[in-house]
Parts: C-alpha cells; structure tokens; sequence
C-alpha cells in the first residue's frame, strides 16, 4: 500500500479534514452566502448610484460591481486566510484535542505542521475563491475567462496572509492579539486597498503603504485577471512579491512553530 | 419565615441593581488588562467612515436624505455605519464572549453559586456591553462631526439611539449564545448579521429596492436604527423615530426575558 | 436541640424521566462534617446542587439555614461556600483578583474584601503566587484556590464536591490539614466523595447513597459496625482460584465476599479465623488481617454481592 500513502507533509490534512466534515454546511453557506450578499448590496446596489463618465473611467470605465467585484474576491480570501490562521491555530495548539500535539506524537515533524497547516488553508480559500467567482459571474462581473486563474491568485494571497500570521498565532499566549489583527491589519487593508474606490484617491503617503501590503497585489491582479487586461509583466511582479512574502513568512513560522512546539 | 440574615459583610444587596453590577466590575477588570482592544475598537469605525463616508462618498457624491433632499454622501452613510457598529460591537461582545463563559471556561458556574442569580449574570453581561458600545458611539459621534461635517444639535440623540441599538442585539447576542451548542453555531449569528449590515438601508436609502424587500428590512431590527440615528444626524427628525425606539425597546425586553429563562435552565439545572 | 442546618424530607430531583435523587431524608447539625459517600451517579452532586441553592428540587421538603432554597436563593447562597466538582476558577483573572471579584459577587465592600484575599492567600498558601494567572497553577494549586474562594464570605456552611479528586498525595494530605482547621473553627462541612479515606478522615457522620436513594447512614465506626464486623481476613489466591474457593470456606465466618482474585471474611477476630483457615488445609499465596474500613462497608451497600 505504500504507494497510496499520503506525503508526511499533507497528512495533517486528515485532522482538518475530519473536523472540516464535521461542520461544513455552516462553513459552506456563509463562504457562499458572503459573495452574493455583498455583490448583490455593494456591487449592484450601492453601485446603481455610481454614474457619469469621468467617475466611471477612473474605474477602468465598466460599471462599479465590474471595479469591486474582483477585488472583493480578493478581500474574502484574506479573510477567510486570516480566520483559518488564528484561531485555529490557537486552537489546534492549546483547546480543542490540542491537535498540534497529536500530530507530533504521530511521526509527523513540525515543518509538516506548518506546511500541512498551510495546505488546508489554501484549500479553504481555494473553495471560496471558487464560490466567489462563480457569483460574480452570475452577476455579470467577469468580463473575461482569464478570470479562471484567481482560482489560484486567491489562494495565493491567502498564503501571504496565513504563512507570517500563523507564524505569530503559534507563539500568542491569549486570544486578545486577534482582534488587533482583525482591527488594525485586516479592515484597514480590506477598506483601503483599491477595492471599493481607486487608490489613486488616497493620499500619497497611504498610497505607498497600500503598495507594500499584499492586497494591492491580489486585488490589481484579480481586476486585470476579470477585465482581461493584464499584462505578463506586472502580473509577474505582483505575483513575485506574494510569493516572497509566502516564502519569508513560512520560514518563520517553521522556527515559531519550532520553538513552540518542539522547544 | 424571615429570610436569614447574613453575616457581617456580607451584602445580598437590592437585587435589581447591586448584584450585576459586581460582575460588570470583573468585566471592566479583565478589559482594563487590554486597553488595546478598547483603543482598537475605537479605531475600527472611523476606518469604515473614512473609506465609504469619503472614498466611495467621491465616487457616489449626493444621496437623498430622508426628506428627499439631497446630502453629502458621508453625511448620508455616516449615522448608518454608527448603528451598524453598534450592531457589530455588541453582537461581537455577547457572542463568542458568553459562550465561552457558559460552556469552555465554565465561569458561570461559579457565579451562580454566590448570591447571583441567572437573571443577573444576563443582565450584567448586556449591561457590560452596552457600556462598551456606549463609548465607541460617543467616538464614531465626534468623528462623524469632524469628517462629515454634521452640525444638527439633534445628532447628540442618536448617542441614546445608538445605545439602544446595542443594548438590543447584546440581549439577542446574549439569548443566542445561550442557545448555541458549538463554535461553528456562530456561522448562523454571522448568516443573519451580514445581511442586516448590508441591506438595513445602511448604504443607499429603501427606494432602490422592490416594495415586497423594502417591507422586509422595514421589519428588520438594524433598520429601526439606521432610520432613527439618520433623522437625528441629518437634522430631520419625524415621529417614525418613537416607533423605531419602542421596536428596538421591545426586541431588547423580549431578548432578554427569554435569555433569563434560558440561562435559568442552563446554570442551575 | 440544635436545629439543623440541612433537613431534607423525601427530597426528590429529577431530570425528564431520570430520578437522580429518589425520596431521601437527612439532617445536617452545625458544626458537623457531614458527608455523602457512594459510587459515580449516585445522586451526590444533585443533592449537593440542590442544597446549594443552584438547582430547583423536584419534590419533597428541603431547608437550608432555616428557609426553603428555592424561594430564598440569593440570601441562601451568600452564607454558604461551594468547592465544586470541577474548578471553575475565572481565566481571565489573576489569583488575587479571583478571590477579590469573587468576594464582590458577595457584596463585600472593597476595603474589607482587600484584607480577606491577603488571608485567604495565606490559608491557601498562594501568597506567592498571587499575581499569576491561574492556568500556570497546579491542580493542587486550583484546588486550595477554589476553596479559598468558596471561604470568602465566611460560610457557615461549606459544600464540597469531591474536593480531592485527581490530586497527589501530598496536596491532598494539605487540603485535608485545611478542611481540619475550618471544622475546628465551626464551619459546617458538607462532603461529597467516593474515596473511603477521605470519609473516614474528614466526616463525622455519613450516608452512603445509592442510585439516588440513601443505603445507610452514621458515624464511619457506626456502619462498619453494623454492617461488616471489626476486622477481615483476606485471602489471596492465584487468579481466576478465589470463587471457587468460596464455598470451602463456608462457616469459618458470618459473612464472607469473593473478589476475582481474593476471598474477604468478615469476623470478630480475624487471627482466630486465620488460624482456622489454615486447620482446613487451604493454601493462600497470601494471608492479611486487617480491621475492616468504610470501603467494605461501601463493597457490601453498594456493589458485589455477598456470599454467606
């Protein structure tokens, strides 16, 4: 049977998988729910009273669900990155079954924790990203079949996202943190980031920041990816620098997860 | 038969007022542990003001306000997003939060052995909330007068209207954590909050939905408080305000007699 | 007479259609330490709620302190101490602040409460500890917290539940040093165990219950007394042996029980009816004499059958 057997790496995925069981008709209505109830009030909405041309041209001159639809796909995979990377890493180390430790008596190392950890939440995202797109198609969003490729720029930033988060998740001694990441990290990034309004509109100061970040790049990749109208170059670029800070960031939580769990 | 007298020291002090008011003083310790939190959650809805009262205000422009004038579309949105965030704060605070306390930490358990009684441990939990929720209102109030340049003295009565939004869905937090039976059971808190935040007229006014939706959020509980804390902001208060207030009044008496009920049943079996 | 502080009549409680307590009858006298022996399910910890003033009786009569706890809860409650089963100490707070709000839930004013957790730290012998939070204790630790918490409104009655449960031998050799010096100083104590040496040590009288119902009630000499004789001879045999050597044993003493690997004679004199073990010819791979303890009393109420 050796031939069947599942990588060290991936095995973690049985733990998430079985509790992913357990619980997935919740998870699934709201991972399906959120894109249509925001598409439908924002994009279509809120959208209906964004007219005139000039308006519309600094939107890249479709209409307003066109400009925020890709974007908010982006949006829901970093939260939907971030939500699987806090608590449950928080959980899987100190409540419930105290997974982490399970996994560790099992002949699984600690980088196949992290990595394993890691491929469930792409996983997740990739299933949102997923639902997201499907959505937005019915609403008339997606202008191209490139758009087909968030499918993969989703979990993408939802790594950029999870790997340094879950490298401080493992080390936190209380849930406080959390909210300090939800508040200060990801609504400002969510609210500031070229989704909803073109960030040629924020001062420039707050333009470079939003330029670091990694959602910039997610939601400029995913609005080029659904107009079509990406160029090679960029889309290099952008995807470059996600990958680096997946890179960094899951180096360091191979030493967090290291110094935490196997000390 | 007389009731025992207690010993020297001891207090079963009056029932209504005294008691809770022991358990609201533990909460206020442990959030004075993280003034972080509080800053934070000062913070988060001037973020949302700034980027759809402002950012999305520049690509909308004017909307037209109750009265059918039109208004700056941060004036417009501003006093939505204060109830909104009354709405978040407070469902977010007796979540999670009572579940934890009820179920994993087992904290009431503990209580209900001292003088304190179910009822209490409701009271004093919706209580600490809507002091928090209090304090981020008054915040999102000055904000609000310094980025959308409200001036009406009738937007100092949307602080009690917003305090009222939170006292009525930290009691319907507090009843539905009390029927909660897992974690993922806050799914369903998220699956009815979300719609409430996006379609209670929050963005844009009623008139661009179909009659039959528009009777719908009519009936909705968050749109009671957008409607009343938008009147009072843009200075065009109407009588709908009494019968919004007295919705949101009932909804919190209503949530909160069958939360005492509830956790009755849960902490002393 | 003194009255009593508990008195209990044909108290009922019942869950749906599951009776956890099944018409039973007690008193409490102040200054005793009372206590509620039996198996898993039994019924303690019900009437233990009960009595605390945290769960409504199903039927029969119950006074506590004088008044009916149903109807006075909160006066009720402020005069007794409560060690649960299970510590429910508040995470969130440090060790002194545990004590502190705890006190405050009781009305205690702030200045008066500040020198009663210094005290109660002492008592405990957590003065060092504090500031820490309560998850880094120790479950000894949590223990003495929790009972220093249950002492801080000065209870004239003090229910535990299982107070030694999961602890190690020295931690649960202090905790009874406590309990000592609380019943010393005239608070009532109220046990619930199914550890034979924590009766035996820690009660004055007892009951033994039983799927909800009261098998027998007295003074730990009292039941073994009257219900098993002064001492026992146990005789071990190779496994799977002892039943069948039951029946060669017949007569040699007034009761006689058959575990899977030993026989217990219950007798008067238990070197006498080893000797007599011996005329017979059998041949144990160990003979002990011991007198007997509340657990036989228990074995015989509530588990095995026994074999006259």
């Amino acid at each position: 049977m050796a031939g069947t057997q599942v990588p060290m790496r991936l095995r973690p995925l049985h733990y998430f998988w079985a509790t992913f069981r357990r619980q997935w008709r919740s998870d699934i209505s709201t991972t399906f729910l959120t894109p249509v109830l925001y598409l439908a009030s924002i994009g279509a909405g809120l959208g209906s009273f964004i007219k005139g041309g000039q308006v519309l041209a600094s939107l890249g001159g479709e209409d307003y669900l066109s400009f925020v639809a890709p974007a908010l796909l982006v949006t829901t995979a970093m939260q939907v990155a971030v939500s699987r990377s806090t608590y449950d890493v928080y959980g899987c180390k100190n409540w419930w079954s105290g997974a982490y430790r399970s996994m560790l008596a099992a002949p699984l190392s600690v980088g196949d924790i992290v990595t394993g950890h890691l491929a469930w939440v792409a996983a997740r995202v990739g299933l949102a990203s997923a639902f997201y797109l499907a959505v937005s198609a019915a609403f008339g969003a997606v202008h191209s079949p490139a758009a087909a490729a968030d499918l993969v720029v989703g979990p993408v930033v939802g790594l950029a996202f999870a790997a340094p988060i879950i490298a401080y998740a493992i080390t936190v001694r209380h849930e406080q943190p959390f909210v300090m990441i939800f508040r200060l990290v990801m609504v400002p990034l969510f609210l500031f980031s070229g989704t909803f309004f073109p960030l040629s509109q924020l001062p420039t100061g707050l333009r470079y920041i939003a330029y670091v970040l990694p959602l910039w790049h997610g939601v400029e990749l995913s609005r080029g990816l659904y107009q079509g109208s990406l160029g090679a170059w960029p889309a290099l670029g952008h995807l470059a620098y996600l990958v680096v800070v997946i890179a960094v960031g899951s180096m360091a939580a191979s030493r967090t997860y290291r110094k935490e769990l196997a000390p | 038969m007389s009731s025992p007298a207690p010993r020297v020291g001891v207090t079963v002090a009056s029932p209504r007022f005294a008691r809770p008011a022991a358990l609201v003083g533990r909460n206020l310790m442990v959030q004075k542990a993280v003034p972080y939190v509080w800053a934070t959650g000062l913070v988060e809805p001037v973020f949302y003001l700034l980027s759809i009262g402002v950012g999305i205000g520049h690509l909308v422009g004017k909307m037209p306000g109750p009265n059918g004038a039109e208004v700056p579309y941060a004036a417009f949105v501003a006093p939505a997003l204060l109830a909104s965030s009354a709405m978040n704060g407070a469902v977010y605070e007796c979540t999670t939060n009572i579940f934890d306390k009820l179920h994993w930490a087992k904290i009431y358990r503990g209580v209900v052995a001292t003088p304190l009684t179910p009822r209490d441990i409701a009271v004093a939990e919706v209580a600490s909330a809507v002091v928090r929720s209090a304090l981020y209102s008054a915040a999102f109030l000055v904000a609000m007068a310094v980025l959308s340049g409200t001036r009406s003295p009738w937007a100092l009565l949307a602080l009690p209207c917003a305090v009222l939004v939170g006292l009525a869905f930290a009691a319907c937090g507090f009843m539905s954590a009390c029927y909660m039976r897992s974690w993922t059971d806050f799914d369903k808190v998220m699956l009815v909050q979300m719609p409430l935040f996006l379609f209670s007229a929050t963005f844009y006014p009623l008139s661009v939905f179909p009659r039959w939706l528009q009777l719908l959020v009519e009936a909705a509980p968050l749109y009671q408080g957008v409607a009343a804390c938008r009147e009072l902001c843009l200075g065009q208060p109407s009588w709908d305000i009494i019968g919004h207030l007295a919705y949101l009044a009932a909804l919190a008496g209503a949530a909160m007699a069958i939360s005492t009920r509830r956790a009755t049943k849960l902490l002393t079996p | 007479m003194t009255e009593p502080l508990v008195m209990a009549r044909a108290l009922v409680k019942r869950f749906g259609n599951f009776v956890a307590v099944d018409h039973i009858d007690f008193d409490v006298l102040p200054g005793e330490a009372f206590g509620f022996l039996g198996p898993n399910g039994a019924g303690k910890s019900s009437t233990m709620r009960m009595i605390g003033a945290t769960s409504p009786r199903s039927g029969g009569e119950l006074r506590v302190l004088g008044v009916e706890p149903d109807d006075y809860g909160p006066q009720v409650r402020a005069r007794l101490g409560v060690v649960p089963q299970e510590d429910n100490l508040d995470t969130e707070l440090s060790v002194s602040d545990n004590l502190y709000v705890y006190g405050r839930y009781f009305g205690i004013p702030r200045r008066q409460l500040r020198q009663r957790v210094a005290e109660l730290l002492d008592f405990a012998q957590l003065a060092e500890r504090a500031g820490d939070r309560v998850n880094d204790l120790s479950g000894g630790m949590k223990r003495r917290l929790t009972i220093a918490r249950s002492l801080v409104n000065q209870p004239e009655l003090l229910l535990l539940d299982e107070p030694t449960t999961g602890l190690d031998p020295q931690a649960r050799h202090l905790l009874w040093d406590r309990l000592h010096r609380l019943k010393r100083s005239g608070v009532t104590l109220l046990v619930t165990t199914h550890y034979m040496e924590e009766a035996e040590q820690l009660c004055d009288r007892l009951v033994v219950m039983d799927r909800g119902r009261i098998a027998a009630m007295g003074s730990p000499r009292q039941l073994i007394e009257r219900y098993v004789s002064r001492e026992v001879v146990e005789l071990r045999f190779d496994d799977e042996e002892a039943p069948a050597m039951a029946s060669l044993v017949n007569g040699l003493a007034p009761h006689t029980e058959a575990l899977a690997d030993r026989l217990l004679l219950y007798t008067e004199d238990g070197d006498l009816t080893a000797q007599a073990v011996a005329r017979r010819g059998l041949k144990p791979t160990n003979v002990l004499v011991r007198r007997a303890s509340l657990e036989d009393v228990f074995l015989r109420l509530t588990g095995r059958q026994l074999v006259d």
